[in-house]
């Protein structure tokens, strides 16, 4: 059996596969298929300061090898994850990685300072969901706001701090460069693409926001090609998604520079997609006669 | 409760009108464990998003369920395609069941269109105690009446153009039905279906618990994508269809 842990901002995962925030509520839904000790680790849905009700429905449209959502950040707030959540999940025996998403800087850095005195593993800040007014996305597209909020949530906080940029930016290595200069420990993309469809008959777009974000295998080149300029920017590690559905999707990943991936609209068609892919990276290594998964990262060989 | 996902043997496929299926599958752990009103999620090969189906069948002897859809769109038309012997990967079994009374109860199902199959199990419970109100368009579209009237349901078919049964809509038959007492009424079907539905229950102070249609992603309650707006003493909530419904009390529902 090969060596599948991997130690990210000096947390150890025992092995690199984290179902992505959004995608796996706070995991108590997909305990009911397996233990939740089998992940590396899980990144619960995003969390404001104070709870919001999220956008009118249809959230949710399909798309060619993918999907459009138009959640808008429904949660309960911070607190609530912390009296209600928390205690909880740090039972399960894996990696508790807090998503982030204030709408002002001051939201973010109040969010981490509540999370800094709790036992959670990990921070990690969302400067780029698409699917709110404000903050959101507006961090996420210039590097003096990303590095703003990044520095703000800082100094508020002693965790390890990962943050999760947005591919809707003209440059994505300018902001990973940023945020790594404003004392990001880590880096996680990509987050969702902002698509649309219409439904022809009543032209009306699918979502009642009109747009949302687009994930699932029809990003996947897009993210890796991210994934792959980022790591070769920033000298932190890069937690790559997007896309991501299959054991082959991850080893191609980490080979593109990923130190952990994280997986998302995969689990919606297939609840067992992120064990499915530890155990096929288990079988990867074991028949590539590779030791420790880390030897992956970074691996491609580019012309 | 668990829930099961994997690939389970289609038994008997029929097809009981132009574009409407129906599926009896073989899948003893999830008909154990499931109740009338719950939904299976069912995947169409090549689609990244599975299709929720209401459960028409529960034979928990035998170790089946049953579903019956439409032909809607792609993913719909994928899963009609496949064929006995064929398996079919099914999450499930998802969601909350309509509440049941005591079977000598007098219940009244209404069913609009492909609103129809979820009333059978439920009609099933109360047999002859049961009034089973079956809307559609038209004859050609018209399914389950043998099955309703099978299971000693006073069984009351309208279509819209008169071409079987009574001429008119099911809230027009409800209207007549509620002349006579009944303890509980459950409804599947079009939004404006369900609207005029839980409008007479409330004008008859009978209880009443309707299934709701969202968009779906997880089918679980993880990801929040199913959102729906509830009421509970003046106050508006967000509930999710796959986990807090697909059933809900009438008295929770916000018709937009
Ligand atoms: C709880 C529940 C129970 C249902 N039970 C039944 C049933 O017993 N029989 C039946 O025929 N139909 C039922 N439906 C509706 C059925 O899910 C849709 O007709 C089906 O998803 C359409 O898929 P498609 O690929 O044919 O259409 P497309 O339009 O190609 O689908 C595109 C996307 O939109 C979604 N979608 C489209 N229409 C609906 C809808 N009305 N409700 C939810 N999602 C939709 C699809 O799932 C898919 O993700 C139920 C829906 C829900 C929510
Ligand atoms: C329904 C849904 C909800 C999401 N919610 C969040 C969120 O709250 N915070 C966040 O950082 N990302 C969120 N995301 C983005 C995912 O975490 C991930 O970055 C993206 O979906 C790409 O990965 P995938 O293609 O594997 O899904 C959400 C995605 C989906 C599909
Ligand atoms: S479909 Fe995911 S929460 Fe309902």
């Amino acid at each position: 059996m090969a060596d599948l842990s991997v130690t990210i901002a000096g947390v150890p995962f025992k092995n690199p596969v984290i179902p992505a925030s959004g995608t796996f509520g706070n995991g108590r839904e997909y305990e009911k298929f397996y233990p939740l000790s089998k992940l590396g680790g899980i990144s619960v849905k995003g969390m404001t300061l104070h709870g919001q009700p999220g956008n009118p429905p249809p959230r949710v449209a399909e798309t060619p090898a993918g999907m459009l959502n138009s959640v808008g950040l429904q949660n309960p707030g911070v607190d609530h994850f912390i009296e209600e959540e928390l205690p909880n999940l740090m039972t399960k025996d894996t990696v508790v990685i807090a998503n982030v998403a204030g709408h002002t800087l001051e939201d973010c850095a109040e969010i981490a300072r509540r999370l800094d005195s709790t036992p959670v593993h990990m921070l990690e800040l969302n400067i780029s969901c698409p699917n709110v007014k404000q903050g959101g996305a507006a961090f996420g597209t210039s590097c003096e706001n990303a590095a703003a909020v990044t520095a703000a949530v800082r100094k508020a906080t002693k965790k390890p701090l990962m943050v999760k940029l947005s591919p809707n930016v003209t440059s994505i290595t300018d902001i990973a460069k940023a945020v790594e200069a404003a004392g990001a420990d880590a880096v996680s993309l990509i987050n969702t693409l902002l698509g649309m469809r219409i439904d022809i008959r009543t032209r009306r777009p699918i979502l009642k926001n009109n747009v949302g974000g687009l994930s699932g295998p029809a990003v996947f080149p897009v993210a890796l090609r991210m994934v792959w300029q980022v790591a070769n920017a920033v000298s932190i590690p890069v937690v790559g998604m997007g896309g991501i559905a299959s054991w082959q999707d991850a080893v191609e990943m980490m080979l593109a520079g990923a130190s952990a991936v994280q997986v998302g609209a995969a689990i919606f068609s297939d609840p067992y997609a992120p064990v499915k892919i530890i155990d096929g990276l288990n079988q990867y290594l074991d028949e590539q006669g590779i030791e420790h998964i880390s030897e992956l990262t970074g691996g491609v060989r580019p012309w | 409760m668990s829930y099961r996902q994997g690939l389970y043997p289609l038994l008997k496929k029929e097809n009981l009108a132009k574009n409407i299926y129906s599926f009896t599958i073989l899948c003893p752990q999830i008909a154990e464990e499931a109740v009338c009103g719950q939904f299976v999620h069912v995947k169409a090969q090549g689609f990244s998003l599975r299709r929720p189906i209401s459960l028409c069948g529960i034979d928990k002897q035998n170790g089946t369920i049953r579903i019956v859809f439409e032909i809607r769109g792609e993913g719909t038309k994928v899963i009609a395609g496949l064929r006995e012997g064929e398996l079919v990967d099914i999450l499930g079994p998802l969601g909350n069941g309509f509440t049941l009374l005591s079977p000598d109860k007098k219940a009244i199902v209404v069913g609009g269109g492909i609103g129809v199959p979820p009333m059978l199990q439920t009609a099933a419970h109360y047999g002859e105690n049961a009034t089973a109100i079956i809307g559609f368009r038209s004859a050609n579209a018209a399914i389950l009446e043998r099955d309703f009237k099978t299971l000693g349901c006073d069984t009351r078919l309208c279509t819209d153009d008169g071409t079987m049964g009574q001429k008119g809509f099911v809230t027009q038959a409800l209207e007549t039905r509620l002349n006579q007492p009944a303890d509980i009424i459950y409804a599947c079907g079009p939004g404006p279906m369900l609207k005029g539905v839980v409008a007479l229950a409330k004008q008859h102070g009978i209880k009443c618990e309707v299934s709701l249609e969202e968009r779906m992603g997880c089918g679980v309650g993880a990801c929040l994508v199913c959102a729906c707006k509830t009421v509970k003493d003046g106050q508006e909530y967000m509930k999710h269809v796959c986990k807090d419904g697909p059933v809900f009390d009438s008295g929770e529902v916000v018709f937009e």
